[in-house]
């Protein structure tokens, strides 16, 4: 179990990631964004964000760029 | 006001549309093609007299009492098993009918005890009644030869064999032998309304009796309780025991049932404030009439010794409780919320409602975290349930909600029913979908568990899909790879309906070939043949229609299995018409509606986003507030919160969060973490162990407001008592609200209602005027569909084109190995529901005193473990002890038990993963690990002095 916040977050985000990764009518890294922005509390993103600026450690590919977008704005 | 009356036409209406006109007794009536003679009279107002017809049941003609005189033809038919034929004459009363009458009721009172005064159908009495219809005046049989009347010979005082005792072993009716005339109706109830098959009549002629099971007690039978026969009996053979105890109604009012989200209605019908009983409303449209044992019978809850009434504070969770006055409480709670607001921050509070609560409750719980904390922290339990289905559906159709009315699986001919337990969960509707099975509606069940639909009297599932928990997607995406390369999409409905380009990705993507049943065989266990042979049958079978529940959305992929039976029905064109539909099944009364209600935190009432600057404008104009546009905190996200210490404060509304919610250990932790928990309920429930401030609530029976059911029908609940706390939980919020600043000032729960029609489109022309003339409406109800939408996306959907999605399988992290070698589910039972807070506090724990751990065989024996024996489960987040129960109705290598009891703590054992569109939780998949255990385990033990501690309430 994990219980570190910052882990937590990585898992969801990865799951979010290949969901939208599968998606062959859409932009992946688009879509995770959007699902982030639409359901996640600011303080989720903000962790997220938090945990990439530190190198992103965990984050599959789709995801991170997803939060790097999310951090850009 | 008086006792809800409802006409007894005698026999079931017919659906013909061919109309027959006729003339009875000189009146001129016209009625559809195939009504009995007996209806085509009640309709005109001619009440012929019977004892074995109702009109819930098919015509019978067995009492001989119905009887009538037809123009040109010989003898004395029976009108309930005679149909209506054109120019037909018809006499009710003549000379010869009433001699024929009189001495069919002088036999049937021959053998009949004389003790009307003291009885307890006295005034509601079919045979009383008819004995006084046909001018009954002398019995010239006597009693002393052979009877079933008494005990002992009237004439040598000797033992009577043809008597039998009163069959008291249900607690909450009787079977009196003493009493019955064997008109079947007990036993036709049984058979068409419910489908149990438990009774029958044993034995010919003089020696015919009702006979529960192999002449068991009821309880020892395979009855399920529903009542069905209990409604049905004419006399007092069946008889609930509290009006045994109370006496006859004398009012009543029609308010619809607490539990699942079938949304039964029902007769509260009461003397004063006392309930007397709770009978199924005939002109229910979502259950016709019937019930299951919990909505007929489970009510004694809200009149229970634990049942807390006035509010209570304690400064730490560790104290006791201490008793003070609404007042002081209600201050206490806004002063310590607005402490935290200062200190911590505004999103560092929110709300969690149940879907146990009415849509006016949910909705001023919302109103008052977004108006008045300036949050959007506000979820409902659905997030643990259904959440995934509001994604899903969404995202493939344009609205959240299931497709069909419970009526149109009438029109099946072949059903799929997909992680759900009907019988036992939906227990009315799944009577319903047995009788249309009877009918010979072909049926399809995916299940890891061999559920009673897979086969029980006269019922057997065609194929039976025991895939191994955690694959749902994988096979429901090879029974799309089948119809697409089979060739058996419905390619019209497609390129008119659905975006055509969306769809051939998808196609193609099914198409591939780690897709096919032969490579899902090896993920799911389930043999390709069945897969292949299921998906030819639900494509070409007829009307197919999708029905599923919890197993479906409680994964880690709980959104994409939605999104893949979205695709299925797509493709197949099973949308849009009667008796087809994607159909989500809801676990409690009022998951629709809470979730309509505005109670998720991204979303506002109406499932407008937080971020939809139009409709969040509405709700500041309304209100008078700035709006925060970022999503809130749902559920799991406010523990993980809480446990970071940026969460501090909670207002929990009718939902035990510490019992309900997977993995206890975490929940407990973020409960503990935070510096004020106020929980609103009927008892002290296991959330309360962590709460500051305890408000009590009042039961479905003691206010007014509206619950919404899995078919999006609107139905009231009305007060029929004064609540035991002295506030309807509307007022309680309001009360809150106020002392939040918030200038509310509700005098009904009507109020409310109207403030939601205004503000949102969905709901524009529902009101509970029209609730009150219509009984119930459908939604969407506004100027478009004013009698609201009975089936949904007729000829197109909400979004437009309907969307296929891609629905790549991946495995959930929760994996078997060498340490947690099986794969525990979770479910419920018939008799028990939900975290058992209601039930547990009823009769009904005669049927499931405890949570039981199912095992198979093979399992059991490789462990050591026997039948009863303490087993020990362990999972990567807690271990547990139950009682084992040794069944191959779990596959080897599966392990179930349901969740209803507190000190079992099935939630102690499951993980946080959870859904990733939703974060609805996985609870149909921990891996676990069982051994031999000599009883409870530590942590179930000192959960146990927890509960006892945290209960104490101060002496005065």
């Amino acid at each position: 179990m994990s219980h570190n916040p910052a882990e937590k977050l990585v898992k969801m985000a990865n799951q979010i990631g290949k969901f939208f990764a599968a998606q062959r009518h859409s932009d992946a890294v688009a879509g995770t964004a959007e699902h982030l922005k639409k359901f996640w509390d600011p303080r989720m993103r903000a962790g997220i964000i938090d945990h990439v600026a530190h190198g992103g450690a965990g984050l599959d590919e789709v995801p991170l760029q997803a939060v790097q977008k999310l951090a850009g704005k | 006001m008086s006792l809800v009356k409802e006409t007894d036409y005698g026999t079931p209406a017919s659906k013909s549309e061919n109309k027959v006109t006729l003339t009875i007794d000189g009146v001129s009536v016209t009625v559809p093609e195939g009504t009995s003679i007996m209806r085509a009279a009640m309709e005109v107002g001619t009440e012929i007299p019977k004892l074995c017809a109702t009109d819930s049941l098919k015509a019978f003609g067995s009492c001989r009492l119905c009887v009538v005189e037809i123009d040109g033809r010989y003898g004395t038919p029976a009108s309930c098993t005679t149909p209506v034929l054109p120019g037909m004459t018809v006499h009710t009363q003549t000379p010869r009918l009433a001699a024929i009458r009189r001495g069919v009721m002088e036999l049937y009172i021959s053998d009949h005890p004389l003790d009307c005064l003291t009885c307890a159908a006295n005034g509601d009495c079919e045979l009383q009644t008819m004995a006084g219809a046909v001018g009954l005046r002398d019995v010239r049989y006597g009693y002393d030869g052979a009877n079933h009347v008494f005990a002992r010979s009237r004439v040598d005082g000797k033992a009577n064999f043809e008597w039998m005792p009163k069959d008291e072993s249900n607690p909450y009716f009787t079977y009196d032998p003493s009493k019955c005339i064997v008109c079947n109706r007990c036993v036709r109830a049984c058979e068409e309304t419910q489908g149990t098959f438990a009774l029958t009549i044993d034995g010919r002629g003089f020696d015919s009796r009702v006979s529960p099971g192999m002449a068991e007690a009821f309880m020892e039978s395979e009855c399920v309780s529903c009542g069905a026969c209990v409604q049905a009996c004419p006399t007092a053979t069946l008889t609930e025991k509290s009006v045994i105890a109370i006496g006859q109604p004398e009012h009543s009012e029609v308010t619809t049932c607490a539990y699942c989200g079938v949304g039964c209605t029902f007769k509260a019908e009461m003397r004063g404030e006392e309930i007397v009983r709770m009978v199924p409303w005939k002109d229910g449209k979502a259950n016709h009439g019937h019930s299951c044992i919990k909505g007929r019978f489970a009510y004694g809850y809200a009149l229970h010794k634990e049942r807390i009434t006035s509010p209570m504070i304690r400064d730490k969770a560790t104290d006791p409780w201490r008793v003070v006055s609404w007042d002081e409480a209600i201050a206490f709670a806004a002063d310590r919320f607005k402490t935290i607001i200062e200190t911590h921050g505004k999103r560092s509070v929110g709300v969690i409602t149940s879907s146990r609560c009415s849509n006016e409750e949910t909705y001023l719980v919302q109103k008052l975290t977004r108006a008045g904390f300036g949050n959007n922290n506000t979820d409902t339990c659905a997030r643990v349930c259904h959440s995934p289905t509001g994604y899903g559906l969404n995202q493939a159709f344009g609205t959240s909600a299931g497709t069909q009315d419970f009526d149109s699986v009438d029109d099946s001919d072949v059903i799929l029913v997909i992680g759900a337990n009907p019988t036992d969960a939906h227990p009315v509707f799944g009577s319903r979908m047995k009788k249309r099975l009877r009918e010979g509606a072909k049926l399809i069940v995916v299940d890891p568990r061999r559920i009673d639909l897979v086969r029980s009297p006269h019922i057997e599932a065609n194929y039976h899909l025991a895939l191994k928990p955690g694959t749902n997607v994988a096979i429901v995406t090879a029974l799309a790879h089948v119809i697409v390369k089979e060739g058996l999409v419905n390619e019209a409905f497609v390129r008119e309906r659905c975006d055509w380009d969306e769809f051939q990705d998808w196609a193609a993507f099914v198409s591939d070939e780690r897709n096919s049943p032969e490579e899902v065989e090896k993920l799911s266990g389930v043999p390709a043949e069945d897969i292949r042979a299921a998906a030819r049958l639900y494509a070409t079978g007829g009307r197919a229609a999708i029905y599923y529940g919890l197993g479906v959305t409680e994964h880690s992929q709980g959104s994409t299995t939605v999104m893949a039976i979205a695709n299925l029905a797509m493709a197949t064109g099973n949308l849009g018409r009667r008796g087809v539909g994607v159909n989500p099944l809801r676990g409690q009364n009022n998951v629709q509606g809470s979730c309509d209600m505005g109670s998720f935190p991204h979303e506002l009432p109406g499932y407008r986003h937080i971020s939809n600057e139009a409709a969040r404008k509405s709700f500041e104009e309304a209100w008078g507030v700035t709006l925060d546009n970022e999503p809130g905190l749902r559920i799991p996200n406010m523990f993980d919160a809480a446990i970071a210490g940026e969460f501090k404060g909670l207002y929990c509304q009718g939902e035990d969060i510490l019992q309900s919610d997977p993995d206890t250990k975490h929940v407990s932790r973020a409960l503990e973490a935070m510096e004020c928990v106020i929980v609103q309920d009927l008892f002290l429930n296991e959330t309360a162990h962590y709460a500051h401030v305890f408000l009590p609530g009042a039961s479905f029976l003691e206010k007014d407001g509206t619950f919404t059911n899995a078919e999006r029908r609107i139905q009231r609940i009305r007060k029929v008592m004064s609540p035991k706390n002295g506030y309807g939980d509307w007022e309680i919020t309001q009360m809150l609200a106020k002392a939040f600043g918030l200038d509310w000032s509700y005098s009904h729960p009507s109020e409310i209602m109207d403030e939601i029609a205004r503000l949102t489109p969905t709901f524009k022309n529902v009101s509970y005027e029209k609730l009150d003339k219509d009984g119930s409406v459908q939604w969407p109800c506004n100027d478009a569909a004013p009698e609201g939408m009975p089936i949904m996306h007729i000829d197109g959907f909400t979004r437009g084109k309907g969307k296929f999605v891609i629905t790549e399988y991946v495995p959930t992290d929760e994996k078997t190995g060498p340490r947690f070698p099986l794969l525990l589910t979770t479910g419920r039972i018939l008799s028990q529901y939900n975290v058992g807070a209601q039930t547990r506090r009823t009769e009904n724990s005669q049927w499931h005193p405890e949570d039981v751990l199912e095992i198979h065989p093979h399992d059991a024996e490789l462990r050591g473990v026997r039948d009863g024996d303490w087993v020990r489960i362990a999972s990567r987040a807690g271990e547990i002890t139950l009682h084992a129960k040794v069944t191959d109705r779990v596959a080897a290598g599966v392990v179930y038990t349901t969740f209803h009891h507190p000190l079992s703590q099935a939630n102690v054992v499951t993980t946080d993963n959870s859904d990733w569109a939703t974060n609805c939780p996985e609870y149909k998949v921990t891996a676990v690990q069982i051994s031999p255990s000599n009883g409870p385990t530590e942590w179930q033990e000192q959960y146990r002095e927890l509960s006892d501690n945290a209960r104490r309430i101060a002496a005065e």
